[in-house]
Parts: C-alpha cells; sequence; structure tokens
C-alpha cells in the first residue's frame, strides 16, 4: 500500500507524517501542489500547516492548487481514501470536499493543548474505531472552531459524518471540554472517504511524548491493509 | 447621535503585499485574467459624537493612533449618522 502525502507551500507536518508513517511501517510517497497526477497512491493525506500563508482565509488558496484536481477526481471516481489534517481539514472544507468551515477560535487564542475527542460515528474508511472510544490527541491551530450553515447541524449528525467531539478523559461531551468554540464539540467530520480532523495524530505516535493514541488512529484509517 | 464609521486600510502601493501577490497567482492558475491584487481591510465601528464633523475627526485620530499603520498604510473613511 502506497500512502501520498501532499506538500503546500507552508506545510510544515508533512515531515512529521511521513516520520508517522514510517514508524508504521507504511511506504509513503511524497507528492507536490502542483503534481496533476495521484497514479499508485491507495491513500492520500494532506497534512497540517500553513499553506500558502493561510492568507485570505486558512485552507482557500491551497484549495484551488493544480494537484486538488486530481484529489477531486480520485475521490469521485475511486474513492480514494483522504484524510486532512489541521490545515488538510481546512482544504478540504475549503474545497467543498467536506462539509462546513473552519473559523477563529472563539477565545481569539492559538490553542496548543492536549485534548480528549470520543469517536461518535465511525466513517467509512475507518473500520478499526468504534462509537464512544476516547482518544487523547493535541491541537494546535488558531482557526479551528468547526462551523456549519443555520440548519445544516442536525442533518450532520443524522447522516453519521460528526467524526469526533472533543470531550473528558471518559467521553462526556461539554462546554468545558471544547477548545474552540466549535459547533456540538466537533473535531472531525467525514464524507464518504474523505476525513478530516482538527488534532495532530502525527504528534501522538509515542506514550512517553504524552500519548501514543496518534498511532492508533492512524493504524485504524490504514486498516487490514496494515501489514 | 450615533454615527456609522467605515474605516478602510490597505497596504501603500509601494509596500509589498504576499497575500495578495500570492491570491493573484492563484487565480491567474485557475485561469483569470488578473494583473494584480492588493488585500486591505475593513473596519465597521459604531461611535456617539456630538456632530458628523465630531465623528469623523474621531475616526480620523482612531485611523491615525491604531487601525491603520501610516508608515506602510494609507486609510480612507466613510461617515454616515446612524
Amino acid at each position: 500500500m502506497k500512502v501520498g502525502v501532499i506538500t503546500f507551500p507552508g506545510s510544515n507536518c508533512d515531515t512529521d507524517t511521513f516520520e508517522a508513517l514510517k514508524q508504521l511501517g507504511v511506504d509513503a510517497v511524497p507528492l507536490w501542489y502542483t503534481d496533476t497526477s495521484l497514479s499508485g497512491i491507495d491513500r492520500l493525506i494532506l497534512p497540517g500547516g500553513f499553506s500558502y500563508g493561510d492568507y485570505l482565509r486558512s485552507g482557500a488558496l491551497a484549495a484551488q492548487a493544480p494537484i486538488m484536481d486530481a484529489v477531486e477526481q480520485a475521490i469521485e471516481e475511486q474513492d480514494l481514501p483522504v484524510l486532512g489534517i489541521c490545515n488538510g481539514f481546512q482544504i478540504l472544507c475549503e474545497r467543498g470536499l467536506l462539509p462546513g468551515a473552519l473559523r477563529p477560535n472563539a477565545s481569539g487564542e492559538f490553542r496548543c493543548t492536549w485534548e480528549y475527542v470520543r469517536v461518535n460515528a465511525v466513517p467509512e474508511s475507518f473500520p478499526g474505531l468504534k462509537p464512544g472510544e476516547v482518544l487523547r490527541l493535541p491541537i494546535a491551530h488558531h482557526e479551528g472552531a468547526y462551523a456549519v450553515e443555520p440548519g445544516q447541524l442536525a442533518p450532520l449528525f443524522e447522516n453519521q459524518q460528526v467524526f469526533l467531539q472533543y470531550s473528558d478523559e471518559h467521553g462526556a461531551v461539554h462546554a468545558l471540554t471544547n477548545p474552540n468554540g466549535a459547533v456540538a464539540n466537533i473535531a472531525a467530520v467525514s464524507r464518504g472517504p474523505v476525513v478530516g480532523l482538527m488534532p495532530h495524530p502525527e504528534r501522538a505516535m509515542a506514550a512517553y511524548l504524552g500519548s501514543a493514541d496518534g498511532a492508533r488512529f492512524l493504524k485504524a484509517w490504514l486498516g487490514e491493509d496494515m501489514a | 447621535m450615533t454615527f456609522d464609521i467605515i474605516v478602510n486600510v490597505a497596504l501603500k502601493d509601494a509596500i509589498l503585499d504576499p497575500a495578495g501577490q500570492s491570491t493573484a497567482k492563484v487565480l491567474r492558475n485557475m485561469g483569470y485574467p488578473v494583473q494584480d491584487v492588493r488585500i486591505g481591510k475593513q473596519i465597521k465601528l459604531q461611535v456617539t459624537a456630538e456632530s458628523l464633523n465630531d465623528a469623523k475627526e474621531q475616526a480620523r485620530q482612531m485611523a491615525e493612533k491604531l487601525l491603520a499603520n501610516p508608515v506602510m498604510e494609507t486609510y480612507d473613511i466613510v461617515v454616515n449618522e446612524s
């Protein structure tokens, strides 16, 4: 299995993501934002960072990068599993491949903290996770407050698209466990094979660094193909 | 009386605007015949003042002291009674 990782101008978690995949024994392939082909790629990650300096809006300019035409096509034609982490999540929302948008944190502050997230509904590309599971993952963002248009929140839950919610260590979801003002504490959403999350699993690959739940998360995404 | 103030802040033409340049480049890649992009910001305020002239003077001072940096930015002000 080959996992592609796209580097946009301003991506700064691409190397960490490569290291994480390497640790899991996965064949990772670097992709450049001007590439126009994804042939031979089985899964794709849009890493975190500040693509195009987050000018205009986070992820807005990267969403129009040449490679995104190929990404959109591969999702439509081959159901390519795509994972957007932090800025990658923002890019997928700006491209319209995931519902909603990420607005500035309600606190007005950049948040760099460890958080717990609870699995609400399991996306098709995460066969290894179960509803109710709790993971400990770090966040690091200024524009991570997930938002949807009025009337769109209920359908999101009904369609099983709310993947992760910020919670306490026991999985209780409430206002005090919301680090950024996201609607309904939403930390991750999915649409078909496309998943986006604000936390950074690639920064939680070893217990001695705070948590190994990122490794568990990525293994679940890599699924039964993991050899 | 209450007045609505709009302050439009823009980088001076001589100041490099990386956000504008990046946006222009992406728009050109999307196929639009864009020559140049400059990105500024619009700040809306509501103030109480004795008169239109008083409101304009307040706006000018706020723009000079905080809302714009006169070293690298220009601004223009629109004031209307609420």
